[in-house]
C-alpha cells in the first residue's frame, strides 16, 4: 500500500509535466501545421501543391497578419462565430419544438377525422351492400361477393359501385371543405370495377400518395399515416400534407384504399413565420453581440494600445510620456502603474545620465588638471635629461629613469582616460572608407625599429588587393599597432605575420606570432584590464596593461570583433574583424581564428613525434648562432591566400612543409579528413607542447644574452 | 642645425609653473618669450609685445582662450598655437574656428612644441618672387597678397600658405594628410580637422559663395584641389 502510494506519488509529478509537454507539443504541432502548412508553405507534398498553396497564401498573408496583430478583430470575429453557433443551435431547437407541437395537434385532429371517415365509409358500404342484396335478390354471403365479381360483367353492380364510390368520395370530402381531401385507390393493379383512382378537390390521387404508405396500408387492416406532398391536377403548387389511409371494403365486399389527405399549409405558414422571426432575431442578436464585443474590446484595447504606443515612445527616449488616467478601474490602475514605472525609469535614467555626465566631466577635468602639471614636469624632465651628460653618473641615471617613467606615466594616463571615455560612452566613431593596407603599412613601419631590436621580421600577406572598410583610421591603427607591438614583444624574435583578407561583408587583419603563445583560457583573459600573462616578465615590457582592453573597445565601437587564439609554446594569433560598412552586423570573418599552421592542425599525419623534434630544433638552430632571418618554421606559413575563408582552405596547399614538401601533401589527405584519428592525437596532445617549450629555453637564453 | 628666425613668443597661460617652464624651454631655443596669465589682459599684452607667435592656453581665467583667440585674430594674422588638455572635445574645433592655426595637446615634449612653433614661423622667411592665379584670384607669393580684380583680400599667413600650396599645383588633388605635411609641417598623420576647419575659413574669405566653392574645390573621398583658373 505504502509502496503504491509512493509510486503514485512519485508518478504524479512526473506525469504532469509530461502531459503539459504533450499538450504544448500538440499545440505547436497544430500551429505548425496551420502556419507552416498554410502560411509558410512548409508542405512536404508535391511541388504543384506547394505552388498552389503559395499562390493561395499570398493574398491571405496581409489578412493573417492583421489577424495576428489585431486582438480586437480576433475577439469580435470569435464572438460573432460563437454567437452565430449559439443562435443556430437555439433556432434549430426552437423550430423543432414548434414544429412538433404544431404537427402533434394536427395529427391528433386528423386521426380522429380520418377514423370517423373510415367508419362512415364502412357503414356506407354495409348499407349499400344491404340495399344491393335486396334489390338484386341475390343471397348475401361470401360466395355472393365472388359471384358478384364475376357476374359484374353484366355492368349493373359495377355501375353501382362506381357511382357509389364517387358519392362516397364527394360526401366524405364535403365535410372537409379544403381542410382535407379524400382519395380512393384500388388495391394493387386491380383498376377494374370502378376502382380507378379518384380524388376530391383536383388532387392527383396516384402521385399524392407515397407508395410505401400504400404497401403498409395493403399489408394490414389498420390505419397508417405518412407525410407527403399533395400534387394537384389543376396546376396548383404541390403542398405538404399528412396522409392517413386504410383499406376499406366496397359494397361488394372488395377492398379498396381510402386515404385522407390533410394539407399542412397552415402549419407550414406558422412554421415559416416562426423561422423568419427566429432568423431575424438571431441575425440581430449576432450583429448586436458583435457590436457589443467590438465596443467592449475597444474599451479594453484602446488603453492597452495607448499604453503600447506610449511604451514605444518611452523606449525611444521620450521619457516624459505618460498615460492619461481616468476613473478607478483596472485600466486606470494599469495606467497608474505604468506611469509610476515610467516615472521611476525616467528618474533612474536621469540619474544615470547625470552620473555619466559627471563622470565625463570629471574625466575631462582630471585630464586637464593632471595634464597641466604633467606638462611642466615633462618639460622639466626633458630639460634635465638633455643636460644629463654634465651630471655625475647617479644623477644622470636618475634623469634617464625620470624621463622613461614619465613616458610610461603619460601613456598610462592617456590609456586610462581613453578607457574611461569608453566607459562613459563618450567615444565616438568617425568612420570613413579606408584601405586597411595603408593602416597596416603605417603600423608595420612604426613597429620596425622595435622589431629590429628584437630580431623579428614583420611580414605582411594578403595585401595585393585593396582591403577597404568603413572604419575610424585612428582607432584601427591604434588596435593594429597594439597587436603588432605585442606580437613583436612576445614573439621571441621569430617572424610576425600580418595577414589581411576581405570576404563577404567583413574585412579582417590577423597578427600571428610564434612566441610563447597563450595557455588555455588565456585567450579571453588577455583582454582584461591590467591583466598580465606572467607578472615576472611583464615588468620588462613597458605596456600599460590597458592596450588590449582599449583595442577590444575600439573593435566593439566598430561593431567588429577582436579575438585571440594561442597555444602554449606555439605562438598566438590575434584577429581583428570589421564589418565592411559601419552599420552592417558581422556574420563571419574572412580569416579563421585558429591559424592553419597551428600545432593541433599540423599534427594529423601521424608523424607527430618526429615533427615535434624537428620543431624543437628551431630554437636550437637559432641559439647556434646561424642567425637565419627566419626561423625554419616561417616558410611553413605563407598563408598568402587572401580569400581563405574558414573551412575552404586546403591544408595541403596552405601549409607546405619545410622539409619534404612533395611527400607531405600525399600523406595529408589520407590523414586529414579522419577525425577518428583525433583520439590518438588528443592523447598525445598535453604531452606535446612540453617538448618545444622546453627546447625554446635555450633560444630564449641566447636572446637574453 | 638650421638657423631660424629668433621670434618673440607671447605665452598666454595662467599656470605659472608651466609658463615659467615654457619660458625656460623657449629661451633655450633662442626665442624671446613674454608672459600674460589673464585672459582679460592678453590683448593688451599682445598689442604691447607685438609677438611673432602666440602660445595660448584654452582654459584661462577672465576671458577664455577662444575669446582671446578671436580678439587677436580680429586685428592680426599672427600665428596662434593653442595649448589644450582635451584633444577629443569640440574645444579644439571651436578654437580652430576662432582663428588658431594649430594646436598641441598637453602633455607635450619640449621638442614637439619647438617643432610646432618653428613650423609656424618658418614659412615667413622663404620669400620667392612668384605670381600664381587660382580661379579669378591673383596671388603674389613674395608680396604675401591675394587680389581679386585688384581688390586685396586679407588672409592669415596660414591661410595664405594653404592657398599657395593648392595654387602651385592646380592639377593635383591634395589629400588632407599631404596638406598637413606641406602647410603645417606634420610628418605623421595628424588631426585632419585642422585642414577641414582652415579650408572653411579660407573659403569664407576667398569664395564668392562659400556654399558653392570655386577656388578650393572638395574632391569627395580624397581631399581638395584648386579650382580652374
Amino acid at each position: 500500500m505504502s509502496g503504491d502510494s509512493v509510486v503514485s506519488g512519485s508518478g504524479m509529478p512526473g506525469d504532469r509535466p509530461k502531459r503539459t509537454v504533450g499538450r504544448t507539443a500538440a499545440g505547436t504541432r497544430l500551429r505548425r501545421l496551420f502556419e507552416g502548412g498554410l502560411l509558410q508553405g512548409g508542405v512536404q507534398g508535391s511541388p504543384v501543391l506547394r505552388l498552389f498553396l503559395r499562390w493561395v497564401r499570398r493574398p491571405l498573408l496581409p489578412v493573417m497578419r492583421l489577424w495576428r496583430r489585431n486582438i480586437q478583430l480576433r475577439v469580435v470575429a470569435t464572438t460573432l462565430l460563437m454567437s452565430l453557433g449559439v443562435v443556430l443551435l437555439l433556432g434549430f431547437v426552437v423550430i423543432g419544438q414548434v414544429r412538433n407541437g404544431l404537427l402533434d395537434a394536427k395529427v391528433r385532429a386528423s386521426q380522429s377525422q380520418a377514423t370517423g371517415g373510415f367508419a362512415v365509409a364502412k357503414q356506407r358500404a354495409d348499407e349499400a351492400a344491404g340495399t344491393n342484396g335486396t334489390a338484386t335478390g341475390t343471397t348475401p354471403g361470401t360466395a355472393d361477393g365472388s359471384t358478384d365479381g364475376t357476374a359484374g360483367a353484366d355492368g349493373r353492380p359495377t355501375q353501382n359501385v362506381i357511382q357509389w364510390m364517387s358519392d362516397l368520395v364527394e360526401s366524405l370530402s364535403s365535410g372537409g371543405a379544403g381542410a382535407f381531401d379524400v382519395v380512393t385507390l384500388p388495391v394493387g393493379d386491380d383498376s377494374g370495377g370502378g376502382r380507378s383512382p379518384r380524388g376530391s378537390g383536383n388532387v392527383n390521387p396516384t402521385s399524392s400518395v407515397p407508395s410505401d404508405l400504400r404497401d403498409r396500408v395493403n399489408s394490414g387492416t389498420t390505419a397508417a399515416q405518412s407525410y407527403t406532398r399533395i400534387v394537384y391536377s389543376n396546376g396548383k403548387d404541390a403542398q405538404p400534407a399528412l396522409v392517413i389511409g386504410k383499406q376499406v371494403n366496397d359494397p361488394n365486399g372488395r377492398p379498396y384504399e381510402l386515404y385522407y389527405l390533410f394539407p399542412l399549409t397552415q402549419e407550414e405558414k406558422s412554421l415559416s413565420l416562426v423561422k423568419g422571426t427566429l432568423a431575424t432575431a438571431g441575425l440581430f442578436v449576432v450583429v448586436l453581440l458583435g457590436a457589443i464585443a467590438w465596443l467592449v474590446v475597444r474599451q479594453v484595447v484602446t488603453p492597452v494600445r495607448m499604453a503600447a504606443g506610449i511604451a514605444e515612445r518611452l523606449s525611444a527616449g521620450q521619457l516624459q510620456e505618460r498615460m492619461k488616467v481616468t476613473g478607478e478601474d483596472d485600466i486606470a490602475r494599469l495606467g497608474e502603474a505604468f506611469n509610476k514605472m515610467a516615472q521611476n525609469l525616467q528618474g533612474k535614467i536621469q540619474q544615470l545620465e547625470d552620473l555619466s555626465r559627471m563622470q565625463r566631466r570629471f574625466v575631462s577635468d582630471v585630464s586637464h588638471e593632471l595634464r597641466t602639471p604633467l606638462t611642466t614636469v615633462r618639460m622639466a624632465a626633458d630639460v634635465i635629461h638633455e643636460a644629463r651628460e654634465d651630471f655625475d653618473p647617479v644623477t644622470a641615471r636618475s634623469a634617464e629613469l625620470l624621463a622613461d617613467q614619465l613616458d610610461r606615466f603619460e601613456s598610462l594616463l592617456a590609456d586610462l582616460l581613453e578607457i574611461s571615455r569608453f566607459d562613459a560612452g563618450a567615444a565616438a566613431l568617425e568612420a570613413e572608407p579606408i584601405d586597411l593596407r595603408e593602416v597596416v603599412r603605417r603600423v608595420v613601419g612604426g613597429a620596425e625599429p622595435l622589431a629590429e631590436r628584437k630580431g623579428t621580421r614583420i611580414r605582411v600577406v594578403g595585401d595585393l588587393q585593396p582591403v577597404v572598410a568603413e572604419a575610424d583610421a585612428r582607432r584601427v591603427e591604434r588596435v593594429l599597432r597594439n597587436l603588432v607591438v605585442n606580437a613583436v614583444e612576445h614573439g621571441e624574435g621569430k617572424d610576425v605575420i600580418v595577414k589581411l583578407a576581405a570576404a563577404g561583408g567583413a574585412v579582417a587583419v590577423a597578427v600571428r606570432d610564434y612566441g610563447v603563445g597563450l595557455k588555455p583560457g588565456e585567450a579571453t583573459r588577455v583582454f582584461s584590464r591590467f591583466w598580465r600573462a606572467d607578472p615576472a616578465r611583464a615588468r620588462t615590457t613597458g605596456g600599460t596593461g590597458l592596450g588590449l582592453s582599449i583595442a577590444l573597445e575600439d573593435a566593439r565601437l566598430h561593431g567588429g570583433w577582436l579575438q585571440a587564439w594561442g597555444e602554449p609554446g606555439g605562438g598566438s594569433q590575434f584577429r581583428l574583424t570589421l564589418p565592411r560598412t559601419a552599420d552592417e552586423p558581422l556574420r563571419g570573418s574572412p580569416i579563421p581564428l585558429e591559424p592553419k599552421d597551428a600545432r593541433r592542425r599540423r599534427r594529423p599525419d601521424g608523424s607527430g613525434t618526429p615533427r615535434t623534434e624537428k620543431r624543437a630544433t628551431v630554437p636550437a638552430q637559432q641559439s647556434g648562432g646561424h642567425a637565419p632571418a627566419l626561423p625554419p618554421r616561417a616558410p611553413a606559413v605563407p598563408t598568402a591566400d587572401p580569400t581563405a575563408l574558414p573551412g575552404n582552405g586546403n591544408g595541403a596547399r596552405v601549409v607546405p612543409r619545410p622539409t619534404g614538401p612533395v611527400r607531405r601533401p600525399e600523406e595529408r589527405p589520407a590523414a586529414d579528413p579522419g577525425a577518428d584519428a583525433g583520439a590518438v592525437r588528443r592523447e598525445s596532445g598535453p604531452r606535446e607542447p612540453a617538448g618545444p617549450e622546453d627546447s625554446t629555453e635555450p633560444g630564449e637564453a641566447f636572446r637574453g644574452r | 642645425m638650421m638657423s631660424f628666425m629668433k621670434g618673440r613668443v607671447l605665452v598666454v597661460d595662467d599656470d605659472t609653473a608651466l609658463a615659467e617652464m615654457l619660458g625656460i624651454v623657449l629661451r633655450g631655443e633662442g626665442f624671446e618669450p613674454s608672459f600674460v596669465a589673464d585672459g582679460d589682459k592678453a590683448l593688451a599684452a599682445f598689442r604691447e609685445s607685438k609677438p611673432d607667435l602666440v602660445l595660448l592656453d584654452l582654459m584661462l581665467p577672465g576671458r577664455d582662450g577662444i575669446e582671446v583667440c578671436r580678439l587677436i585674430r580680429a586685428e592680426s594674422g599672427v600665428p596662434i598655437v593653442m595649448l589644450t588638455a582635451k584633444s577629443d572635445t569640440v574645444d579644439v574645433v571651436v578654437g580652430l574656428e576662432s582663428g588658431a592655426d594649430d594646436y598641441i595637446v598637453k602633455p607635450f615634449k619640449p621638442k614637439e612644441l619647438v617643432a610646432r612653433i618653428r613650423a609656424r614661423l618658418r614659412r615667413s622667411e622663404e620669400p620667392a618672387p612668384e605670381q600664381l592665379t587660382i580661379g579669378d584670384l591673383v596671388i603674389d607669393v613674395a608680396g604675401h597678397s591675394v587680389k581679386r580684380d585688384g581688390q586685396s583680400i586679407a588672409l592669415t599667413p596660414l591661410e595664405f600658405d594653404l592657398l599657395v600650396a593648392l595654387a602651385r599645383k592646380p592639377w593635383q588633388v591634395f589629400t588632407r594628410e599631404v596638406l598637413l605635411e606641406q602647410v603645417w609641417g606634420y610628418r605623421h598623420a595628424a588631426d585632419t580637422r585642422l585642414v577641414n576647419v582652415h579650408v572653411q575659413r579660407l573659403r569664407s574669405k576667398v569664395e564668392k559663395d562659400p556654399e558653392r566653392p570655386e577656388i578650393v574645390v572638395t574632391v569627395r573621398g580624397v581631399g581638395y584641389k584648386a579650382g580652374p583658373s
